[in-house]
């Protein structure tokens, strides 16, 4: 209780504070409402359209805008090989976003002897933080190499300058005047009909689709994300008006990361299909599948006890299946939806198989004993699983309406659930014998937000915006009901989006 | 006397309707000077078979999708018009390239509703298939609002296209004869590189540089700005692309001679597959001389070949 008075005592000074930040920030964005930026979006500027001709709004991708990435990043006339462009054409953008904003979470907090001034103990205590701050820098390039040969490299780096590839893919379209053979090898993002990559959301939680990324807790299988750039080899086809999509990708299984450092010979596949109809005056409708299914690791073989990188083996089974939908409700309104239906084996769920951390490069970071920091918890021979070991199951929903006021003003919205439909462990857990809770690691997540593009040229990819998420997740004690508790996290967040 | 007074005379009249002629050329009308005013959205429609385009369903779309090169006002004045060649087309004028009507007429709904569809190749209109097809109608009816001679005229009549006569060596070498006589060549170049000797000195109605169209590039896969299928070329002799340098021949030619020249273009597309090509390949290579058919006995129909003409 005392601790209580204290926390609220503390906060109220930190309230201020914050809703002055806030309306310095909204001042600071009224102010600057008549500012532009000079700007020279790749794509944009070699076609001579404006970013709305391909975007719903920046960087999501309208049906137009789809067409044209699945062309190779061609309009299909006469000009999309380089030899068209001034010479002095360098398709390059760049991009990073200055924000400002307020994140509110729970933390474990010390608590200190008051006479002696050593930790006594600790408390679960919300911090709230509000400041200026940056998002990473992208440094986008893509386009033709040649008609019907085209490229994407993306090197990307944290807020502090960190680097690493995002994407770096080469794809060989139109094989045989053929829109339905283009193969493509490197790391790109899945063929996601709702692109995270292309997310319209900036926020910590909200900037990815949780659905995509959703792992049990203490699963062990980090590899089965949607979300995240993969590395293989994806072929894909579509219909010249590309009504019809469909797409299939053999993957690595190590979500991505370079180096060969996880599994010694593990695989996943990613499979799409989508279809567009007309429907009238709402628009274009497409609904579609998708199924993500793959092996990998569970168990490294070691040096001195320090797991090998690159050795993984004793592979195990994961998949994610699920519906898209993309629903036009008339010139303004679209919703777009993703369910999921995933399952790991029950090794992941025990968590073995949890990829030998890499530095973003290539380089293991693991040099300590298995299941320490950077090492993955490592299966042996003839490991049996704890009694109730299950393979976990859930269900995950994502639900993006977005209401398209006009080509320079988007609303937006985003609700998604990820629901436990089978814990990993039917009994035992935390010492208690009993069975997990059933909603453990429930996830609900909420976003709304605006963007504003003050102009709208091909020269410039400018937009206001701000952005609320309120993220609950279920990690928290357990309540009488002998369920997880939901602990929130919320940020608030205002900034200037631009690309160059 | 009377011849000087006359000449005198008829200097003094000269004089008074040239000075006055003159003045008046000089005597400009003050511009509507100030910023433009706001566009207004006048209810135009457009009809598709049984779908119905309202402007007022396009001012997004056309905002979003096309502004940027044909400008808010439909002028050809959008912020990309000045870095494109060739230039958007200029709504204010209503004059469009593809069209199945005579020269001069204004389109069908459904000639703009296909251009839309289809893009125009080596230019930077796009091929907007993704949009439906309600939208593409709305669009139609949006692209009226810029000129009244939407309000004031109907489309023209649609031309009438023959069934397509066999392709032989004959309708090819008779082809090329109209190629030569016609003067096609002259800017379409001997070959059909685009590269006759008037080709540079093209301009289109706006006095904006033109290129006229080689068919020898490209393969199987090449497109000709208003379609792709034999019936659209010969359209294209028969209704003219209004506003370039590339006439009508529909008072010139008979539609035999046109479907000649059509087979005869297409063996310019050395690169593509087709059956004209086949049928040359079957020559060797060798177009024939086109020998003129002798004159029919007085009783018999008329020859319906072109007595011939230039442009």
């Amino acid at each position: 209780m005392r601790m209580w008075a204290q926390s609220h005592l503390c906060q109220k000074p930190q309230r201020v504070s914050s809703v002055l930040a806030a309306a310095f920030a909204l001042i600071f964005l009224l102010l600057s409402a008549s500012q532009s930026a000079n700007a020279l979006p790749a794509f944009a500027r070699k076609y001579g359209l404006r970013c709305s001709a391909c975007h719903e709004s920046w960087p999501a991708l309208n049906n137009f805008g789809l067409k044209f990435r699945d062309n190779g990043y061609q309009l299909m006339n006469e000009r999309d090989a380089p030899i068209w462009q001034n010479p002095g054409y360098w398709p390059v953008t760049f991009r990073i976003t200055p924000i400002w904003h307020r994140l509110s979470s729970l933390s474990q907090v010390d608590t200190y002897n008051s006479t002696t001034g050593a930790i006594s103990g600790s408390v679960t205590q919300r911090i709230s933080s509000t400041g200026f701050d940056l998002s990473g820098l992208d440094f986008h390039t893509g386009g033709t190499l040649e008609k019907n040969f085209s490229f994407y490299v993306l090197p990307s780096s944290d807020s502090t300058g960190a680097f690493h590839f995002e994407s770096v893919n080469a794809r060989v379209d139109n094989i045989a005047g053929s829109p339905w053979l283009n193969i493509r090898l490197g790391k790109f993002e899945l063929n996601n009909l709702l692109s995270e990559k292309r997310t319209l959301w900036l926020t910590g939680n909200g900037g990815i689709y949780q659905t995509y990324h959703f792992i049990p807790v203490n699963d062990g299988n980090t590899f089965g994300q949607m979300g995240d750039n993969q590395l293989g080899m994806e072929y894909m086809g579509h219909s010249v008006d590309d009504r019809t999509r469909i797409s299939a990708a053999l993957l690595s299984s190590n979500d991505g990361s370079v180096g060969l450092i996880t599994g010694a010979n593990s695989y996943s596949g990613f499979f799409t299909f989508d279809q567009a109809f007309d429907a009238g005056k709402l628009g274009t409708e497409r609904v579609g599948a998708y199924a993500f299914v793959g092996e990998a690791a569970t168990y490294y073989l070691t040096s001195g006890g320090v797991p090998i990188p690159g050795s993984g083996i004793g592979n195990k089974g994961f998949s994610r299946v699920g519906f898209y939908g993309q629903f036009y409700l008339g010139p303004h309104f679209d919703l777009n939806v993703v369910t999921q239906h995933g399952s790991d084996n029950a090794y992941f769920g025990q968590g073995y198989g949890n990829a030998i951390a890499s530095d973003g490069n290539g380089t293991a970071t693991c040099t300590s004993t298995a299941g320490t920091t950077g090492c993955p918890l490592n299966n042996t021979p003839g490991q049996i699983l704890p009694t109730g070991s299950r393979a976990p199951t859930w269900n995950g929903y994502t639900f993006e309406a977005r209401y398209v006021y006009s080509p320079q003003l988007i609303f937006k919205a985003v609700y998604e659930a990820e629901r436990m439909s089978q814990q990993a462990n039917g009994s035992g857990y935390m010492g208690t014998g009993g069975p997990s809770p059933s909603n453990l690691g429930n996830i609900n997540n909420y976003s709304i937000g605006y963007r504003y593009n003050p102009f709208m040229t091909s020269r410039a990819g400018f937009a206001y915006f701000g952005e609320f998420n309120l993220f609950q997740n279920a990690v928290g004690p357990l309540n009488s009901s002998n369920k997880a508790t939901y602990q929130n996290t919320s940020e608030l967040l205002f900034g200037m989006d631009f690309d160059f | 006397m009377r011849f000087i007074s006359a000449i005198l005379f008829t200097a003094i009249l000269g004089f008074v309707f040239g000075t006055g002629f003159t003045a008046r050329a000089f005597a400009q009308e003050a511009p509507d000077v100030g910023p433009k005013p706001p566009l207004v959205v006048k209810p135009m429609e457009s009809h598709i078979g049984n779908i119905t385009g309202h402007s007022a369903d396009a001012k997004s779309d056309y905002r979003r999708y096309c502004a940027g090169c044909h400008g808010d006002y439909g002028d050809a004045n959008g912020e990309n018009a000045v870095w494109l060649d060739p230039k958007p087309r200029d709504f204010t004028i209503a004059t469009f390239k593809c069209r199945s009507t005579l020269t001069g007429t204004l389109p069908t709904d459904e000639d703009l509703f296909n251009t839309i569809g289809r893009g125009l190749t080596n230019s930077n209109m796009p091929i907007w298939n993704t949009f439906t097809k309600q939208q593409r109608a709305d669009l139609v009816a949006y692209i009226k609002i810029f000129s009244p001679r939407w309000e004031h005229e109907k489309a023209g009549e649609p031309i009438k296209i023959p069934a397509e006569p066999p392709v032989t060596v004959e309708s090819i070498s008779h082809g090329k004869a109209l190629f030569t006589k016609l003067e096609c060549w002259k800017c379409h170049g001997p070959h059909g590189e685009g590269d006759g000797p008037s080709a540079s000195t093209l301009t289109d109605s706006k006095d904006n540089p033109i290129r006229p169209y080689n068919f020898a590039a490209g393969g199987s896969d090449s497109r000709f700005k208003c379609g792709n299928s034999n019936q659209d070329i010969y359209k294209i002799f028969m209704t003219g692309v209004d506003g370039t340098p590339m006439p009508s021949f529909a008072d010139v030619i008979q539609p035999n001679d046109a479907w000649d020249l059509v087979h005869f273009l297409r063996t310019l597309q050395v690169n593509r597959h087709g059956k004209e090509n086949e049928v040359l390949a079957a020559a060797h290579g060798v177009i024939p001389p086109y020998v003129e058919k002798s004159p029919a006995p007085a009783a018999a129909p008329a020859d319906n070949k072109s007595p011939g003409g230039g442009h």
